[in-house]
């Protein structure tokens, strides 16, 4: 579905991601795991548009992506959900479902029933302005939000980010039930452990490369993985 | 009775402002830059509107729409070639664009129609209120300049609140990269928005020069530098803050030069302006939004 072929990344003078390939197939959950600064974020944002490579190809749905602007991409069925939520804080959370559904012009009332019922929480919130939500709740609608367009592949950046260990269960349940429902997932997350439970496979990151590539269950098991990210 | 009829002209100049406040403040909302040209906007549809009542001899109403299409289509342009290229860049690299956006409106307008004021004629042509005896005097224009600007308030309230684009246009003011991430094209809204600002500059440039008729050249800059500073008093950003920011500034104007020193009136009210922001610094509506990590 989503095939990144050796991708260069700079911030100004800065290499950020190096000679980075990975590829998420249909219906899998991949993760990329790694230290803070490894380079997670930035791929994301380069598969979204956000950040465009100065080498290398972007292939979605067997079409080039590499150079689209991000907002001609959910068109296509690739959602972002960006690390710290970037939820619209001055407005209300049903508005921010309706920005969720800006490509479909309308905002139609099975969606935000779909969403309610993964997220009850939200429901009972519709009329609240998001700023004043919980972390957890601005998590939920943050996914929420992206899912109001119907993603084929849903690219969630540190989901877990400054939740407690209950909310980020719940979040990771949420993720394996949107997967269970036919969305494909690329989890981007520093809580390798919670990653590598759910992921079919992963990509370990270290300083803009790609050190390490299997499975979710071999990764859990590598002595390599276990020292550096799941504390030995 | 004096003291009522300045009430009532300051709220009437308050309200040219408050519109022109209202562009400023939209476009510094959403395009986070401040576009120093939007004064001369003003002088543009001014002129336009007085030509095509003047030279064509078409009715006032055509004169307006003439000018409201010719300056959203200006604004639009000068958005695309000035301001577009400069998105990213520092912010003072796209100031300085927009005072030297603002000097090449003046010059051509001075080129196209000279340095020499033109007499402008009224638009509202039906006669003065005159209540208490005739000690008060409501003119056409201060009722149709207030009329406008509650229109104008209300419609732009309605439009951020309740439209798609509307919304969107706060997206994009509040996360731009966000707002991009739902599909929302932050080219195409900052365009709308310059078209909708400076529409609204065309009816305040012709409202302007139906209460004070010389029309120059240099006819939008120092309303244009007031309703920035209404923008910025009112809390820049936010819609009912320009209005009330022009509204509070046309009446200190107007008390100023009544009461205190006609030619001290704008130190008067630059000075009202340094020490509401020293107590106030996000203006009298503006909001502090503080952010939860």
């Amino acid at each position: 579905m989503l095939k990144v072929e050796n991708i260069d990344v700079y911030y100004g003078a800065i290499h950020a991601v190096k000679n980075v390939s990975f590829e998420v197939g249909d219906g899998e959950i991949v993760a990329l795991i790694g230290a803070n600064g490894a380079g997670k974020s930035t791929i994301l944002k380069t598969v979204s548009g956000l950040m465009h490579p100065r080498t290398g190809t972007i292939t979605f749905c067997g079409q080039n992506i590499t150079h689209t602007e991000a907002y001609k991409l959910l068109r296509t069925g690739l959602a972002h959900v960006p690390e710290g939520r970037r939820i619209f804080l001055q407005m209300s959370v049903q508005e921010n479902l309706e920005m969720g559904a800006y490509i479909n012009k309308s905002v139609s009332q099975e969606d935000l029933e779909m969403v309610f019922n993964y997220f009850p929480r939200l429901k009972e919130r519709r009329k609240q302005v998001a700023g004043t939500l919980s972390g957890g709740e601005q998590q939920m609608l943050a996914m929420s939000r992206a899912l109001m367009s119907h993603p084929k592949l849903m690219m969630l950046d540190e989901p877990s980010m400054g939740l407690a260990p209950i909310i980020v269960d719940q979040v990771f349940g949420i993720i394996k039930e949107l997967h269970k429902s036919g969305t494909t997932i690329l989890l981007v997350e520093q809580n390798a452990r919670k990653a590598l439970q759910i992921a079919d496979r992963a990509y370990v990151l270290e300083t803009g490369s790609i050190t390490l590539t299997g499975t979710g269950v071999e990764l859990a098991k590598s002595d390599e993985v276990r020292k550096a990210y799941l504390g030995g | 009775m004096k003291i009522i009829q300045y009430l009532i002209n300051g709220i009437s100049i308050g309200s040219v402002y408050a519109i022109i406040a209202l562009g400023y403040t939209m476009v510094y909302g959403i395009a986070k830059m401040l576009n120093f040209a939007h004064g001369d906007i003003i002088m543009v549809g001014a002129y336009i509107s007085f030509c095509v009542t003047n030279y064509l001899g078409l009715p006032v109403v055509v004169s307006i729409l003439a000018a409201m299409a010719v300056c959203t289509a200006l604004g639009m342009l000068i958005e695309a070639l000035a301001y577009k290229p400069l998105r990213g860049t520092p912010s003072l690299a796209v100031l300085i664009t927009a005072i030297g956006v603002s000097y090449f409106l003046q010059n051509a307008a001075q080129l196209i129609w000279s340095s020499s004021p033109k007499n402008y004629t009224s638009v509202v042509t039906f006669q003065p209120l005159r209540l208490a005896g005739g000690q008060l005097v409501i003119t056409g224009e201060v009722i149709v300049t207030i009329i406008a600007s509650i229109v104008i308030m209300v419609g732009l309230t309605w439009f951020t609140g309740k439209t798609r684009t509307g919304k969107a246009m706060r997206a994009v003011s509040e996360d731009r990269e966000a707002a991009e991430l739902m599909g929302i094209s932050v080219n195409k809204t900052i365009s709308t928005t310059f078209a909708i600002g400076s529409a609204l500059a065309a009816i305040a440039g012709v409202l302007l020069c139906s209460t004070v008729p010389t029309l120059q050249p240099t006819t939008g800059s120092m309303p244009g530098i007031r309703a920035f500073t209404a923008a910025v008093l009112g809390g820049i950003g936010s819609i009912p803050g320009a209005m009330l920011g022009g509204i509070l500034l046309g009446v200190i104007e107007t008390f100023s030069k009544a009461y205190l020193s006609p030619q001290f009136s704008d130190a008067i009210v630059f000075g009202v302006l340094i020490v509401i922001l020293l107590v106030k610094p996000a203006g009298l509506l503006g909001k502090q939004v503080q952010e939860k990590v």
